[in-house]
């Protein structure tokens, strides 16, 4: 009891510095914990994404914006390519499943993609995982001229949109009022939440979209992109030398998992760039733990030499200082986990409304355990100069001069 | 109980020269005994019982406590010496501010080996008239009071001896009455031994046994030679 006691009083004592320091603790451990999260479940998530399909053909140009159109539902379509190029992918021999889709229109902001009902009973997001609607509704008809739509479970929320409603397509990939279409869809069903971009989207018939008024009737048949798995990856060399060596009017992006990884790649200096504001912080924390226990270190010198001259051991008084110094880094990492919640709700919020990806902000990660550790014992570390300088005070000259 | 021999102890003054400030040939407390040293400021008392408490370290000499070579031993041992044997009054208290009534004297015990026993605690305090007071700080208190915590942190432990400096120095002539009658009635039940420093004739006066500290203490009579 002699020790909590002794290090209670002492934060008490100084509650301000203690406060102050637990908060830049906290600030340092919950940052460096999002920035990890983020980053980690983010590559994750969109590497997940990726891995229904193994590749992407589309218009010549580049691979990462045909990835992020065809399957993020992100930047604009490099281009179309003719129905006949889906059809010759779709009967290549090593390709398994081809599901062409289109875009180019949207509903107040979200995107409308044309595609083919077999994206929603043939492809499974993961292993064992289909698409599946939620109860009361169910995928759009097959034939174009019933105009029906599934919407993405997001898209539906915000959008308010439930089975039986009706809207009218804006043209364009950003909304415009101006640019209406004539035609009236009717929404069949909402899709169950998948948690990636594909519940951003509301899903049309592919030839509806192709042919809505207003669109060119020369590319009436053309698609956007074509969604590929195939039947084995060496298939996907196969494929990519055919397409991208050898023709020159197509590009062919496989695999779309080195593809996501790419592009994180090029965007790893802004990751780089937080961790380091984040160690720096920890570090700046460390050193205030450092600096407010020394710094107190001398109006306790008396309580210290008393301590000492009622029986305390040096040994004690050093384990009294440091262990105070790791209970602000306790109290500090217990405040980061506040700050991480709250960080990492508000960036899944916006990853997930800007792309559609679902961070798990509650799933345990194990920098959770480890940066808050690892700040504690940082803490201490910061608690031995002031540790020592306590060892070292000399008690007959503190408590009282000679008389 | 206290055997002092030949015990010296040296200061470097400013000028860097060094200044003996005790010198005790030697020094003897029985269990139970309780003698009362004279000594005006500045004379070593407190260095003398600095030396004793194992608080600071001899040039050289003994002292012995209980049969315990305090002189001899690691400067670990001495503190659990002290916390074990010894129960020290300070002429200033000397109470952590930042601690409660009970919680000083519970710290006070927790180095010995009672142990931190805090239902002894209250009963020391209650005893000195403190029960009401357990949970105020030392800067609620009276001088007085204050004074009584110290006392009562000291004994608590049931030490084998207690040393007290000018324990009454900062209070008026009735609280110093009663302090002084309660540190002796403690230290008589505990059969402890008690050696008390003052300047104060009042205080000195009650004691039958007696010492100049100045007749003692041969480099007092070196530097007045």
């Amino acid at each position: 009891m002699t020790l909590p006691l002794i290090i209670y009083r002492s934060l008490r004592q100084h509650a301000l510095s203690t406060v102050v320091t637990a908060g830049s603790i906290a600030l340092a451990c919950g940052l460096l914990m999002s920035v990890w999260t983020v980053k980690t479940q983010s590559q994750a998530a969109f590497a997940s994404t990726g891995s229904a399909f193994d590749a992407v053909l589309g218009a010549r140009g580049s691979k990462l914006q045909l990835v992020l159109n065809a399957i993020f539902h992100l930047e604009a379509s490099p281009g179309n390519l003719a129905y006949s190029d889906y059809l010759f992918i779709k009967r290549h021999p090593a390709v398994k499943t081809a599901i062409p889709i289109a875009v180019g229109d949207n509903l107040r902001g979200y995107r409308l993609v044309g595609t083919l009902p077999e994206l929603f009973t043939d492809v499974e997001l993961a292993p064992g995982k289909k698409i599946t609607v939620q109860p009361g509704g169910r995928f759009f008809s097959a034939d174009p001229a019933a105009k029906e739509a599934v919407a993405g479970s997001f898209a539906a929320e915000k959008l308010g949109l439930k089975p039986g409603d009706t809207f009218h397509p804006f043209h364009g990939l950003t909304f415009d009022e101006k640019n209406q279409h004539a035609e009236t869809y009717t929404v069949a069903g909402v899709l169950a939440p998948t948690n990636t971009p594909m519940d951003r989207v509301i899903w049309i018939p592919l030839r509806g979209l192709q042919t809505m008024s207003g669109h060119d009737p020369r590319a009436a048949t053309d698609v956007s992109a074509v969604l590929v798995q195939l039947r084995a990856p060496t298939a996907g060399f196969m494929l990519d030398l055919m397409y991208n060596k050898q023709g020159n009017r197509l590009t062919f992006a496989y695999p779309v998992g080195t593809i996501i990884a790419e592009l994180f790649s090029k965007i790893s200096w802004f990751d780089r760039v937080l961790e380091l504001v984040a160690y720096l912080v920890a570090l700046v924390a460390a050193g205030s733990v450092l600096a407010s226990i020394y710094n107190s270190m001398s109006a306790r010198q008396r309580d210290l030499a008393i301590l000492r001259a009622l029986g305390a051991r040096r040994r004690t008084i050093f384990g009294a200082v440091v262990s105070e110094a790791a209970v602000i880094g306790v109290l500090g990492a217990l405040a980061g986990y506040v700050i991480y919640f709250v960080l990492l709700g508000v960036v899944a919020g916006i990853i997930r409304t800007q792309t559609g990806v679902v961070l798990e902000v509650w799933r345990w990660q194990p920098v959770l355990g480890l940066c808050p550790l690892g700040m504690v014992a940082l803490c201490a570390l910061g608690g031995v100069v002031p540790a020592f300088k306590a060892y070292r005070t000399p008690v007959a000259q503190t408590l009282s001069p000679v008389s | 109980m206290l055997t002092v021999a030949d015990l010296k102890k040296s200061f470097r003054s400013p000028e860097g020269e060094g200044v003996e400030i005790v010198n005790v040939a030697a020094f003897a407390l029985a269990a139970g005994e309780q003698v009362a040293l004279r000594g005006e400021s500045g004379s070593g008392k407190t260095t003398f019982l600095h030396l004793i408490a194992g608080i600071l370290a001899a040039d050289a000499g003994r002292v012995a406590i209980d049969g315990a070579e305090m002189t001899a031993l690691s400067e670990s041992r001495r503190d659990r010496l002290r916390a074990d044997k010894l129960g020290y009054i300070f002429q200033t208290f000397n109470l952590l501010q930042g601690h409660t009534v009970l919680e000083n004297v519970v710290l006070g015990m927790s180095f010995g080996p009672r142990g931190a026993d805090r239902a002894h605690a209250q009963t020391v305090l209650g005893r000195m008239g403190l029960g009401h007071r357990l949970h105020h700080f030392p800067r609620q208190l009276s001088t007085g009071q204050q004074q009584r915590v110290a006392v009562a942190r000291a004994l608590a432990n049931h030490p084998r001896l207690v040393l007290a400096d000018e324990p009454t120095g900062n209070l008026d002539r009735r609280h110093a009455r009663e302090a002084l009658t309660l540190i002796r009635e403690v230290c008589r039940e505990n059969n402890a031994a008690l050696l008390l420093v003052s300047h104060d004739e009042e205080v000195l006066a009650q004691f039958e046994q007696r010492r100049d500290f100045a007749e003692l203490n041969q480099a007092m009579k070196e530097t007045a030679s």
